[in-house]
């Protein structure tokens, strides 16, 4: 059935909050299942590396371009990594009435403070000449179709396509790039990654993976990002959205919730991105 | 087929004959939330486009009280090419779409839809050249998935001159082509029913009589695009 | 204006639909050819022949030629009854998402009881789901009321959207398909022309059940037989428990 945004109704956000009273979501799930995940790879040959990730109905696109340039000051022998979202109307339809909804800007910024500060990506590898020319690492995110929790989607899209990416080739005396041949993967510290999954409060419970009514039906919302510390969940980022306050008793479930989801999800993540 | 002997252009790159497509392919519905969508593949270059409406406009000053009106925004991936375009809107972008949306609005009737709009949005992921008319292509399905009031289909291609030689659908390699007089890209657009021209650019150089057998090439290579635009349709909800 | 072409061009190809069967066709396409035949809606005549003037179903069960939409937004017609959201309250009435080409307005004189305007937001507040009857479409919008049996506010319950244009085969032939997911399920349901399916159950089961049901009739729809084999799948879905 298709997915249209009208404004939330009154008592479809009340019958959301009743089915979960008994444990259950409009769709059959239950308060912790994610929603059929469709991964495709190479969905652009002309990118270092991309993928579509599919989460139920709700589809992002990923492609990692390599590039070369200076060094931040702070950083003369690091490479350099630029995330950004184009949370277009191809995906879903402009919506002027309703709580706002996550924006490019914060998408891209939750997944950028993800990579970075779990470390994953090796960026001392990235070093070309010291002070003067170190590869920059761009990860684009694109929505296609958005049902919900484009976040977590586009979160998982770009592990995936890190983990796909291969390195071209740089001449340092014509200055070009060589994107037609391959020299090795891209530099990336595997037992580091940490995957991002945003908790949704309705009414009294928690949920992942929300569809776009959920997410409508949604008062507060709390991104965490979690790598593995020798099996044992360990947090690299956090983003609360929104503007309602979190309780410590909602604060002390959420980290309940993030070992749980740790444990039921992090295998089949790593799967998903190295998997293949 | 122009195969002058005197052409530097003698053999394709990836073996094709003259008027060969590239390996082509369509699906209709890809984005559930649209009220119209399509893919469209020729080779390396993919077409993405979704159409919502007819809806209302905002701002209201744009409104049309006679019609509604065609909205068409396209866009390239960053990742769809070698070098990384910059997200954003941009000056090739912006012609692009008017002359997307000029091809598209001869066939397209909105007189029922009196102040509403119908966004047509186009996405290239990998491009390989030939992307405006690939744009076009799935615009074509996407249209008609949406239920827009349509007289007849588009379809599109984009006919080469390399050197003195005509070609179908021209690749990446071949709009870089050189060589003797070089490469003039011709995308054209022609209407099913109709058999109207309704896009026509140029860039390069080319006689009226070789410009005629390129229309002509073109105009058959477009009858192949639309069998395939009506099979994926037809495969709608299958 | 139309060539006599000699090649085989597909979409001026002359289509034989057969009389019984539906076929999908594509803008521009020759549905039927002959003098006989009268264009309906979706369909333009262009020279003999009947031609598409949209994407649908070709249905040619009489001299009147038309296409069945299988896809596209909700085209409001008069007499529809629709099941809105209310979205602004503006002075005299109520301005509604049906989900069409503009808003539905519900003036304050077409609801049964008299109504002053500051207890407008107590009868229909913003986010409120209203059920009500389009009387008229005309240059300054859609208006509906609210007068019948079966309209008014929708006070719990579940909504979900459905392809408006799968709706008649969600309701049946006056009614028949409806009173078998009633039957099957005991839930109250109440369809909307524009897509919008309201259902109310006794437990969140036989709400569910409802929604499967209603998925599998759209996933169908171009079917012929739908109401056996829609009954084969709730008999399939009983013996699963």
């Amino acid at each position: 059935m298709t997915a249209e945004p009208m404004p939330l109704p009154n008592i479809q956000k009340q019958e959301i909050i009743n089915y979960l009273k008994e444990g259950k979501r409009l769709d059959g799930r239950g308060v912790a299942d994610y929603r059929d995940v469709e991964i495709k790879i190479r969905i652009s040959k002309k990118a270092e590396g991309s993928c579509s990730v599919k989460m139920g109905e709700t589809e992002v696109y990923c492609g990692i371009k390599m590039g070369v340039s200076a060094p931040y000051p702070d950083g003369p022998e690091e490479g350099t990594m630029m995330v950004s979202a184009e949370l277009g109307p191809l995906a879903s339809e402009d919506f002027e009435m309703g709580p706002p909804r996550i924006n490019s800007i914060e998408l891209a910024r939750i997944i950028d403070r993800g990579i970075r500060e779990s470390g994953f990506i090796d960026f001392k590898k990235l070093c070309i000449k010291e002070g003067e020319k170190v590869w920059t690492v761009f990860i684009d995110l694109y929505p296609i179709n958005d049902d919900g929790n484009l976040l977590d989607a586009a979160g998982l899209a770009a592990l995936i396509a890190l983990g796909q990416a291969k390195m071209p080739v740089y001449d340092e005396e014509t200055d070009k790039i060589d994107f037609e041949t391959h020299k090795g993967d891209l530099p990336l510290n595997k037992d580091v990654m940490s995957f991002n999954t945003t908790f949704f409060k309705i009414g009294d419970n928690f949920i992942i993976d929300p569809t776009s009514e959920e997410e409508l039906a949604s008062d507060f919302r709390i991104s965490i990002a979690v790598g593995s510390d020798k099996g044992k969940p360990r947090i690299t980022a956090i983003q609360k959205g929104e503007s309602v306050a979190l309780s410590q008793e909602d604060f002390e479930k959420v980290l309940e919730l993030v070992e749980k989801n740790f444990k039921a999800m992090f295998p089949k993540i790593e799967k998903y991105v190295w998997g293949k | 087929m122009s195969a002058a002997t005197k052409s530097k252009y003698t053999k394709r790159s990836d073996g094709r004959k003259m008027d060969e497509l590239r390996e082509t392919e369509a699906k209709v519905g890809i984005i559930p939330t649209a009220d119209g969508s399509a893919m469209f593949r020729t080779g390396g270059t993919i077409a993405i486009a979704a159409v919502r409406g007819p809806r209302i406009l905002h701002p209201q000053h744009m409104q049309n009280p006679r019609t509604g009106i065609l909205r068409v925004n396209y866009g390239m991936m960053p990742f769809s090419v070698s070098d990384r375009i910059r997200p954003g809107p941009s000056r090739r972008a912006q012609e692009v779409s008017k002359v997307i949306e000029w091809a598209l609005s001869e066939i397209i009737d909105l007189s029922e839809f009196k102040s509403n709009v119908v966004d047509l949005f186009i996405q290239i992921p990998q491009a390989d050249a030939g992307t405006r008319v690939a744009g076009i292509n799935a615009a074509a399905m996407a249209l008609a998935h949406a239920g827009i009031p349509m007289k007849e289909m588009a379809s599109a291609v984009a006919i080469g001159k390399l050197d003195k030689t005509l070609v179908v659908d021209v690749d990446k390699s071949e709009e870089d082509y050189k060589d003797g007089e070089g490469s003039t890209d011709i995308p054209m657009c022609f209407l099913s029913r109709s058999g109207k021209i309704s896009l026509l650019q140029l860039d390069g150089k080319i006689s009226p009589e070789e410009l005629k057998q390129a229309v002509e090439m073109g105009r058959k290579a477009c009858e192949e695009i639309l069998k395939i635009q009506i099979k994926a349709l037809k495969e709608v909800g299958k | 204006m139309v060539e006599k072409d000699k090649d085989t061009d597909s979409s001026k190809a002359k289509i034989k639909v057969k009389a019984d069967s539906r076929e999908i066709v594509v803008p521009g396409e020759t549905i039927v050819s002959g003098e006989q035949y009268l264009p309906g809606e979706g369909v333009y005549r262009d020279g003999e022949d009947i031609v598409a003037a949209r994407f649908g179903l070709a249905d040619v069960s009489d001299k009147l030629i038309k296409i069945i939409p299988l896809s596209g937004v909700y085209i409001p017609r008069r007499g529809n009854v629709v099941i809105g959201t209310v979205t602004d309250i503006i002075g005299k009435g109520w301005l509604l998402d049906i989900g069409a080409t503009d808003n539905a307005f519900l003036n304050v004189a077409e609801v049964p009881r008299y109504i002053n305007q500051n207890e407008m937001p107590e009868h229909f507040n913003f986010g409120d789901s209203v059920v009500g009857k389009i009387f008229s479409i005309g240059g300054r919008g859609i208006d509906i009321f609210v007068k019948n049996r079966g309209h008014g506010r929708l006070d719990d319950g579940l909504l979900i959207k459905i392809n408006p244009n799968k709706v008649p085969r969600v309701i049946g032939k006056e009614g028949s398909m409806v009173n078998v997911i009633k039957d099957a399920t005991g839930c109250n349901i109440t369809v909307g022309q524009n897509g919008v399916v309201w259902i109310k159950g006794e437990s969140i089961d036989d709400e569910v059940k409802t929604k499967k049901i209603i998925k599998f009739i759209c996933d169908n729809s171009a079917i012929n037989g739908l109401t056996e084999k829609v009954e084969d799948f709730v008999k399939t879905m009983d013996k699963g428990k």
